[in-house]
């Protein structure tokens, strides 16, 4: 009962936000200088015809008018028709959604997975080499550029090596994998330098307080102190800060999604600028503040399920 | 943080530690190149030479030779400029925002502070790049763009950490001490509150540094930043995109030009935190 109350009021809460990010993109979008009825019929279309495409296009109403559409339609899913490709911006958005995802998914992994044993690690042999090293990793992640990464590995293990694709993402879902290994560490990096800090630091603390010299001294195995009651306890900030970078991940996303030439949100995203195709823009722009918005509610869930503390509320 | 909690009053020269020298040197080393390049390197970043195009790395030239034969270690030196002025300039503006709405938000409270924190949660559900590349779709590709992205997203976490640093700064004896002596709300803000709490805005801001140059490159290299021929390290990245199968080196030595300035301002940053943090880790 609590968490079907809590997940109500978290989602009333949301909608005020999903409201001005509408607002926000709808806005951006008309501040576009130029006409895009004129921008799709090209420099040497007669009066008439532009005219015609801005009746087509609901360009002729109240700006307040064009907002109701616009929001409407959004409830809808309906973002409008790519003005380049000829085709429902919601398709293109279903086919490359899949890929963004997956991306997102892998680079998760394994930044969970590099981060928690590093910063684990790190944290328990504070001042030795390991840890050194550790820290040096993690700030020179911090430091390294994502894409530039991106590009080393790609220079390194599908150039020379031809271990992995070069890019693309194949057709079948071990192609997919696959083709998902370097962009996923690449994205890892950044977010891993973060959180490996974060732990380390959280892991020191954690094993000097009170409760653990208590658990230690009941005789507790050493496996059974660092699994339950130190690694969990660890564990409660770290997540909160890899919620609040998921949107940086996504961010990272767009330009990975271009260094490895992944059908992905991010390259539509680019590419849907560059071919000033807006309603496209538009439609990506909505779609990742809705992802990001999910993301937010799964992990807050997430949270309160990782530390009894947190009363859902 | 706690403030004046530090009894023993050991001077802060004293205090300086290993990152913060190394860091220092790092970044000097930087600061020669931007403002010296001839002395650094003897090529001319924008020369063409037609007998040495796609050149690998070599000792005669350092990072190898671009399609146009200019010199890549060369075009990156000259572009250090450049690129410590849009990270330095891109991090003042919302470093001074952010504290402004911080202070206020947080010495203030209420409703404006409520407003604040919504406004964050907003700006929280657009990525970064998205929102930049919204705006390039405005402003055309180019320096504007690239400044006015960073701008309207840096501002939020300077806000929120002097936020959070106010809201207990406010209930400390000093600041009750300065409302008894009847000071003006404006009066304690500046000049008793912030000084107190600007060094944490200050030490985020020396690897808000790194993130802004490193958002610009990446901007630049998808073609949305600095636009060629202008030298800057993401933009000369960028150049090397269609030659990445035979000329890798265009694309990937530049990075080590953002890896390692980067490397000396974090280094810097946590040197200073260091310095500052009186509660020992």
């Amino acid at each position: 009962m609590d968490v079907l109350n809590y997940l109500i009021k978290r989602i009333l809460q949301m909608i005020p936000v999903f409201l001005i990010s509408t607002i926000i993109v709808f806005v951006l979008i008309r501040l576009i200088p130029g006409d895009p009825a004129r921008v799709l019929l090209g420099e040497r279309a007669t009066q008439e015809a532009i005219e015609a495409l801005h009746v087509k296009m609901g360009l002729d109403k109240s700006i307040f008018e064009q907002f109701i559409i616009f929001f409407r339609n959004l409830l809808k899913l309906d973002f409008g028709t790519s003005l380049a490709k000829k085709v429902p911006v919601s398709e293109l958005l279903k086919s490359r959604l899949s890929c963004t995802a997956l991306l997102t998914f892998v680079t998760v992994m394994i930044t969970v997975i590099i981060s928690f044993i590093f910063g684990y690690i790190a944290g328990m042999k504070k001042g030795s080499v390991a840890d050194a090293i550790i820290r040096f990793f993690a700030l020179f992640g911090l430091s390294a550029p994502q894409f530039w990464i991106g590009l080393v590995l790609l220079d390194i293990f599908a150039l020379k090596m031809h271990l992995l694709p070069v890019s693309g993402w194949g057709s079948t879902p071990v192609e997919h994998l696959k083709s998902m290994i370097l962009p996923g560490i690449t994205g890892a990096v950044y977010v891993s330098g973060i959180l490996i800090r974060n732990l380390r630091s959280n892991v020191i603390d954690i094993s000097r307080a009170d409760y653990v010299d208590f658990a230690e001294s009941k005789g507790i195995s050493p496996i059974r102190l660092s699994l339950f009651h130190v690694i969990r306890n660890a564990l409660i900030p770290a997540t909160t800060l890899l919620s609040l970078r998921i949107a940086v991940m996504m961010s990272g996303s767009v330009v990975l999604e271009k260094v490895f030439n992944l059908p992905g949100l991010g390259a539509l995203l680019v590419d849907a600028i560059t071919a000033r195709d807006y309603a496209v823009v538009q439609g990506v722009v909505m779609m990742f503040v809705i992802l990001v918005m999910l993301i937010n509610l799964i992990t807050d869930i997430l949270y309160s399920i990782l530390d009894p503390r947190v009363k859902l509320q | 943080m706690s403030i004046n909690s530090n009894s023993k009053k050991i001077p802060l020269y004293k205090k300086i530690n290993f990152p913060l020298v190394i860091g220092g040197f790092i970044v000097a080393i930087f600061l020669i190149m931007a403002l010296f390049p001839g002395l650094i390197t003897r090529f001319d970043p924008d020369a063409v030479d037609q007998t040495a195009m796609l050149k690998s790395p070599s000792t005669e030239h350092l990072f190898g030779t671009d399609n146009y034969g200019r010199d890549i270690f060369t075009r990156c030196v000259y572009a250090t400029r450049i690129d410590l002025l849009i990270g330095v300039f891109a991090m003042l503006v919302p470093c001074i925002f952010g504290t402004l709405i911080g202070l206020y938000a947080g010495y203030y409270g209420g409703r404006l502070d409520m407003i604040i924190m919504r406004i964050f949660d907003i700006f929280m559900a657009f990525p970064y790049m998205v929102l930049a590349i919204a705006i390039v779709a405005i402003t055309g590709a180019g320096l504007k763009a690239l400044f006015i992205s960073i701008w309207i997203v840096g501002w939020k976490e300077y806000a929120r950490l002097i936020r959070s640093e106010v809201l207990v700064a406010k209930n400390a004896e000093y600041v009750q001490a300065a409302k008894v002596l009847g000071y003006s709300d404006n009066r304690i803000m500046f000049f008793t509150i912030l000084p107190n709490v600007f060094s944490s805005a200050l030490v985020y801001g020396a690897s808000d540094i790194v993130m802004c140059m490193m958002s610009s490159a990446a901007l630049s290299y998808l073609g949305l930043g600095v636009q060629p021929p202008t030298s800057e390290w993401g933009a000369i990245m960028a150049g090397g995109k269609n030659f990445f199968a035979q000329a890798s080196w265009i694309s990937t030595y530049p990075g080590l030009f953002l890896i390692i300035s980067g490397l000396g301002f974090s280094l810097v940053g946590d040197g200073l935190s260091d310095m500052i943090r009186t509660k020992k880790r």
